[in-house]
């Protein structure tokens, strides 16, 4: 019982990393362009099965890999935010750009169902069927190549936002978004590289959510981004550092009940959301409240 | 302008007839429909057009007016439609008897309503369209996973064993008319109201219409309660005629999705705007399923519909329709104006535009 409850928090962290990386894409484009990107799930699914496509068809190792999914999926992403979201202006734009990427993602959920069936797939490699042994459990290499993975790519991500002259321009834009055009920023541009920036962390989560879920289906989707939306909510949107913990503190929480009640571990993410929107509508960082019209 | 208004006032109460002209055709149409077309592939179209109507009349009463979106109705019309189902089994109801349960399943999904809204509508915008898919989520987990919905295995409703073939479709068609027709009658009824016009005043903004005396928290909370009620309603009539309650079929996010797009198609906020798209959609749905029963090609076909809708007709058919119905009317008056006696015929089309935009904006 104690080395499974160990397993299941070490599991629980560094899986919480992967899935802290496909959240900080969603929280960055809620902040910068207040759009619910609610395509990020099948997004994800669709960058597992590019690696899959990569790997099974070209024999492309999954991490070599990522060099040609993750611009693909920034491309992606930009051509989402140009034809989509770009076009909708006026008073309704809120609900209608998440409309939109609803409409979005069930297109694509679509191709992916043509493509590939309804069979689950999985990813594999090497060092996904190989573990190692630390703190008396053994756990998959790929746990641990994803989490370091979504560490560099977190870092990358701070990097880009707190030392670069684009990242002041992002941040400018998600405090104020009239004031950041008044003193220069085209807003467009940094609006686009954020969706394109967002879309492309799922080239990363989806090869990592590929390796480690055991096996994946055009429908995953619609799980992956109920907790990746439970994650935002309880970080507070807009806070990716937020995102980070909620994601490590939900994935552990998760893989805890599922020891006793796995039918009922996925639940865990909703209660948390609705408790915490119950109680602190704000999210656990967010600045802005989550009420504020 | 002086000559317009001893005519206008002379045309109001053919408007009135007009429409109300209009509206017994349409009853008589609907009343008619499945005598005409006894195909039974074309009835059950009818059967499930007339509960989407209820259901986008039914959400757009609460999500059109107030501004509020929700993403999760599903979880009242699977609510209503496994208490149909349950109450049918247990209390041993066949045939007719089991319509008597459809009230008491729009009872139930409005007594759910009472605890998820007092959670749900604490937030706004984003955040409410999220947690609506949430307790989505929630309630499909649970159908999935609780024994008194038969789990993933599905539960089956009690066929009514006596009724002939040929005529199998017409009670349900004829219960679910009345449905239809009630739920428009009531979002029309709300809509003229003072309640509807504090939902709307809530919707244009929250703080100002509190600010100005409205009691934000128990308007709003009715809307939603009375929206679950009857969505209640045409889940249990729905899962009757469908016969099978599958966790997967019953709390489907493509329901969702398909009520907000038809919502949004006719116009929201409007009367007659979510039962144009319920007509004009659902059919057409159905029918790309009868063609293409992979079903991703519906899921893409759905998407790119959705996104046309959006991106061209962002405030739907109906206002749009009144855009240029206006502009057309101003565009008569100009050369009235211009002429002094007009011609009869430019003067219906008038009346008839005023009636359209009378009731529609």
């Amino acid at each position: 019982m104690g080395s499974q409850i160990g397993q299941a928090i070490a599991a629980g962290i560094l899986g919480g990393g992967v899935y802290a990386l496909m959240a900080a894409g969603l929280t960055l484009v809620f902040g910068v362009l207040d759009i619910i990107n609610v395509a990020q799930g099948i997004l994800v699914v669709l960058g597992a099965y590019l690696s899959y496509v990569l790997s099974v068809h070209l024999h492309i190792d999954l991490l070599v890999g990522l060099l040609i999914t993750i611009p693909s999926m920034f491309i992606i992403g930009l051509a989402i935010y140009w034809l989509f979201i770009r076009p909708l202006r006026g008073s309704e734009r809120t609900s209608m750009t998440l409309l939109a990427c609803f409409a979005v993602a069930l297109i694509i959920e679509g191709v992916l169902y043509r493509e590939f069936g309804s069979n689950y797939v999985s990813l594999n490699a090497w060092y996904v069927s190989d573990s190692v042994h630390i703190f008396g459990f053994y756990l998959a290499d790929i746990y641990l190549i994803g989490f370091g993975l979504a560490v560099v790519s977190m870092a990358l991500l701070y990097a880009i936002l707190y030392q670069t002259t684009f990242g002041r321009a992002v941040r400018a834009t998600m405090q104020n978004r009239v004031a950041a055009q008044l003193v220069g920023i085209d807003v467009n541009r940094v609006s686009a590289l954020t969706f394109a920036i967002g879309t492309a962390v799922t080239a990363i989560g989806g090869m990592v959510y590929g390796a480690i879920s055991g096996g994946f289906t055009p429908n995953s989707g619609y799980d992956l981004i109920s907790r990746l939306l439970a994650i935002v909510i309880l970080a507070g949107m807009g806070s990716v550092g937020g995102a980070l913990a909620a994601a490590v503190f939900m994935t552990t929480v998760e893989a805890l009940v599922d020891i006793w009640q796995p039918d009922w571990s996925v639940a865990v993410f909703y209660l948390a959301m609705v408790i915490i929107l119950t109680f602190r509508p704000r999210g656990l960082f967010g600045r802005q409240a989550a009420r504020a019209q | 302008v002086t000559q317009a208004r001893p005519a206008l006032a002379s045309r109001l109460p053919l408007a009135r007839g007009i429409w109300l002209g209009g509206l017994l055709a349409l009853a008589a149409i609907v009343a008619v429909f499945p005598l005409v077309f006894t195909n039974p592939t074309v009835s059950d179209f009818g059967v499930i057009t007339l509960i989407f109507v209820a259901v986008t009349s039914a959400w757009n009463l609460f999500c059109g007016y107030s501004g509020y979106l929700s993403l999760g109705h599903a979880v009242f019309y699977g609510t209503g439609a496994y208490f149909l189902v349950v109450a049918a089994k247990d209390w041993n109801l066949t045939g007719s008897a089991v319509f008597l349960l459809l009230p008491l399943a729009g009872l139930v999904a409005a007594v759910i309503a009472v605890p998820l809204g007092l959670v749900a509508l604490r937030v706004r915008r984003h955040t409410f369209v999220v947690i609506t898919i949430a307790f989505f989520f929630i309630a499909q987990l649970s159908a999935s996973n609780l024994g008194v919905t038969g789990g993933s295995s599905g539960l089956l409703v009690p066929v009514p064993g006596n009724w002939s073939a040929a005529t199998y479709n017409n009670p349900f068609y004829y219960v679910a008319a009345i449905l239809a027709g009630g739920a428009v009658l009531v979002s029309w009824l709300v809509r003229r109201s003072r309640f509807g016009l504090q939902l709307r005043a809530i919707r244009d903004d929250e703080d100002r219409a509190a600010g100005l005396g409205v009691r934000a928290m128990p308007v709003k909370l009715s809307a939603l309660v009375l929206s679950a009620f009857i969505t209640g309603m045409a889940g249990a009539l729905w899962v009757y005629f469908i016969g099978e309650a599958f966790p997967q079929f019953v709390f489907d996010p493509l329901f969702d999705l398909a009520v907000v797009l038809m919502g949004f198609f006719g116009g929201l906020g409007t009367v007659a705007g979510p039962v144009l798209g319920a007509i004009v959609l659902e059919p057409t749905q159905l029918w790309l399923n009868l063609q293409e029963s992979n079903g991703y090609t519906s899921d893409i076909l759905f998407g790119a519909l959705f996104l046309v809708v959006i991106l061209f007709l962002p405030r739907g058919v109906i206002p749009t329709g009144a855009e240029y119905v206006v502009k057309a009317r101003a565009w008569l008056q100009r050369r009235q104006s211009r002429q002094p006696a007009p011609a009869a015929g430019s003067t219906a089309e008038a009346t008839a535009s005023t009636a359209a935009t009378g009731r529609t904006s």
